[in-house]
């Protein structure tokens, strides 16, 4: 028997709702910013996130940037559209395509995994820049799952200055987003990073979201032992499978380790919160 | 700035020129519901002022701020550098603030050989009149407390000066900082020295969000405060701050319980408010007539039974 994450993980939606976008509000204008950008997939995570900051800032702060690559799925680009079309943000296209291609005809060799993170490289890159052109703050769109299992792509995807979604699960975010009133089709189509055609998180992950994410919620927000997860009806090869995962991917939700060689190093005994003085 | 005021419980100044001497003993107790700026002590300082200045002349007779209100919450190696001693020029700025009224402050405060304390100090009549320096300092999950501060080792209770004056008989107060509500212990001692109200400013943290169990700690904060202030038949004074700190939410909800363990009024939200309670010292009294827990309450087994256990068991059980 395994158990999906629904009912465990049902949040108050007005409460989570009313939490993040008083946080975007609140981290935006106390370091003097008032408009954040946003890369707008049409996926339920970028979704949900520019509909928190429209709520947060209006949707005359929030700019959405689209950045297809020419394998993306056509239907990506036009879910993108509806949502900022519904919230009534002004969105911004760049197509990624020229400057992939121009890299990659100099390692015609590479495999899918490179291209697919140079690309979301690629798209972090355009972010900044165009937050530096509005003045904005990069709003980030990782959720807790994948943060958690370590699929997204270190200083591409994974890049941002906040991350309202990041204690979100998956199934989480999902509820949040129909509790908003996104489209249908951001709702229901099958979650996938889109980096080349027909790519699904769950095929690539090997794992449905509902159960990984019920697996990490008695793991890490319950501190539930990997035992009493094999008692609760779950497998122990899925069980020890997803805590590989969680150890294995450690080092991409940390900074890069600095060599101690002085009294005080930065974030080791050098501790400051990072709204120091805000 | 100026507070968003949600539920002003002001008797208007002129129908109240001798602010404590209608015959309930009744004052007006001040909740400045804030969210500090992290580590800038000077515009958290011009803040309290400003604030103090208002409620004083809206007619409240004390302003209880939350827990390290001059500060900010999550300090880290902040605290040092955000420390007050006694004799800074900062506390002497609060204390001239407070001649017409009385304030709760929270801050870091430094001892002469240099530990730091989270601390609450009473200010009235120009002076600190009493500090209380966090005994519970909690260090698990997101707290961290015990690596930067020194832990404190007295509930004291302390009589309010403004909110005696004129009254039948004095007010007498207790102060608990946020973790130091979690031990049941310490409201029981400060209720054994003779507690009208506690004084409880905090800085707690949101933390669990699932449908049914909304908002996790507030709740707790609900059974604790109606808990206690029933149990010991005192108002219960709770001042929660606002706002967020690196990503983390602080809800709020700051209310006054009575000595029926009955909120006088719904909790306040999570923005920034000033709220005005007024609060009847005849309602100790008439709480002690209807239920003299504090009468019948044996401290003398209390005693008895604490020495065999520490003969039996050892201190730290």
């Amino acid at each position: 028997m395994v158990r999906d994450g629904s009912a465990l993980l049902e949040i108050d939606t007005g409460l989570v709702a009313s939490i993040l976008e008083g946080f975007i509000r609140d981290e935006v204008h106390k370091v003097g910013f008032d408009r954040v950008v946003v890369g707008l997939s049409g996926g339920v995570d970028s979704s949900l996130v520019t509909a928190l900051a429209s709520n947060a800032l209006g949707p005359d702060r929030v700019v959405p940037v689209i950045m297809p690559y020419r394998t993306s799925s056509p239907s990506s680009e036009a879910d993108a559209r509806q949502v900022s079309e519904m919230l009534g943000t002004t969105p911004e296209l760049v197509d990624i395509s020229p400057e992939i291609d121009a890299y990659f005809a100099r390692f015609p060799d590479a495999d899918r995994t490179r291209r697919g993170n140079k690309m979301a490289r690629e798209r972090m890159s355009i972010l900044y820049d165009r937050s530096m052109e509005h003045r904005a703050l990069v709003v980030g769109t990782s959720n807790k799952t994948e943060l958690l299992l370590g699929y997204g792509t270190l200083y591409g995807d994974m890049a941002s200055a906040l991350n309202p979604i990041g204690d979100l699960y998956k199934t989480q975010v999902f509820a949040l987003a129909r509790a908003l009133g996104l489209p249908e089709p951001v709702l229901t189509k099958p979650p996938s990073a889109d980096l080349w055609e027909g790519q699904s998180d769950e095929d690539e992950l090997g794992l449905r979201y509902a159960v990984a994410d019920a697996v990490l919620y008695h793991l890490v927000d319950e501190r539930r032992r990997p035992e009493e997860l094999i008692a609760l009806g779950f497998t122990p090869e899925l069980v020890d499978d997803i805590g590989r995962r969680v150890r294995a991917s450690q080092y991409k939700r940390r900074p890069p380790l600095i060599a101690k060689v002085s009294k005080r190093t930065i974030d080791r005994d050098f501790r400051y919160p990072r709204d120091w003085g805000r | 700035m100026v507070l968003e005021r949600q539920r002003t419980r002001l008797i208007d100044t002129q129908e109240q020129p001798e602010r404590q001497s209608e015959p309930t003993g009744a004052v007006v107790i001040a909740m400045a519901q804030i969210a500090p700026r992290l580590g800038d002590v000077a515009t958290n300082v011009a803040r309290h002022v400003g604030i103090l200045v208002e409620a004083a002349a809206n007619g409240a007779g004390l302003v209880v701020f939350p827990e390290l209100s001059l500060t900010g919450y999550f300090l880290k190696d902040l605290v040092p550098e955000t420390a007050l001693r006694l004799d800074s020029d900062e506390i002497a700025t609060l204390c001239a603030a407070c001649v017409e009224i009385d304030a709760l402050v929270g801050c870091v405060i430094e001892s002469d050989d240099s530990r730091f304390y989270n601390a609450a100090l009473y200010i009235s009549g120009g002076a600190v009149r009493h500090i209380h320096r966090k005994v519970y300092l909690p260090t698990y999950g997101l707290f961290d407390e015990q690596r930067y501060l020194a832990t404190g080792d007295r509930f004291e209770t302390l009589e309010l000066p403004l909110l005696s004056r004129n009254a039948v008989r004095p007010w007498h107060g207790g102060v608990l900082i946020c973790e130091d509500m979690w031990h049941p212990s310490a409201p029981s001692l400060l209720a054994r020295q003779s507690v009208d109200v506690f004084l409880c400013p905090s800085a707690s943290p949101v933390r669990g969000v699932l449908r049914g169990a909304a908002l996790g700690t507030a709740q707790s904060y609900d059974v604790m405060t109606r808990t206690y202030a029933q149990l010991f038949t005192a108002f219960l004074v709770y001042c929660n701050r606002v706002g967020y700190e690196d990503g983390v939410k602080f809800w709020g909800g700051s209310r006054i319980i009575g000595p029926d363990g009955a909120p006088l009024d719904e909790p306040a939200g999570s923005d920034e408010a000033l709220i005005y309670q007024r609060v009847e010292r005849s309602a100790l009294r008439r709480a002690r007539i209807e239920t003299p827990l504090l009468r019948d309450e044996r401290h003398d087994v209390n005693d008895a039974e604490t020495d065999r256990i520490r003969r039996e068991r050892g201190s730290t059980s």
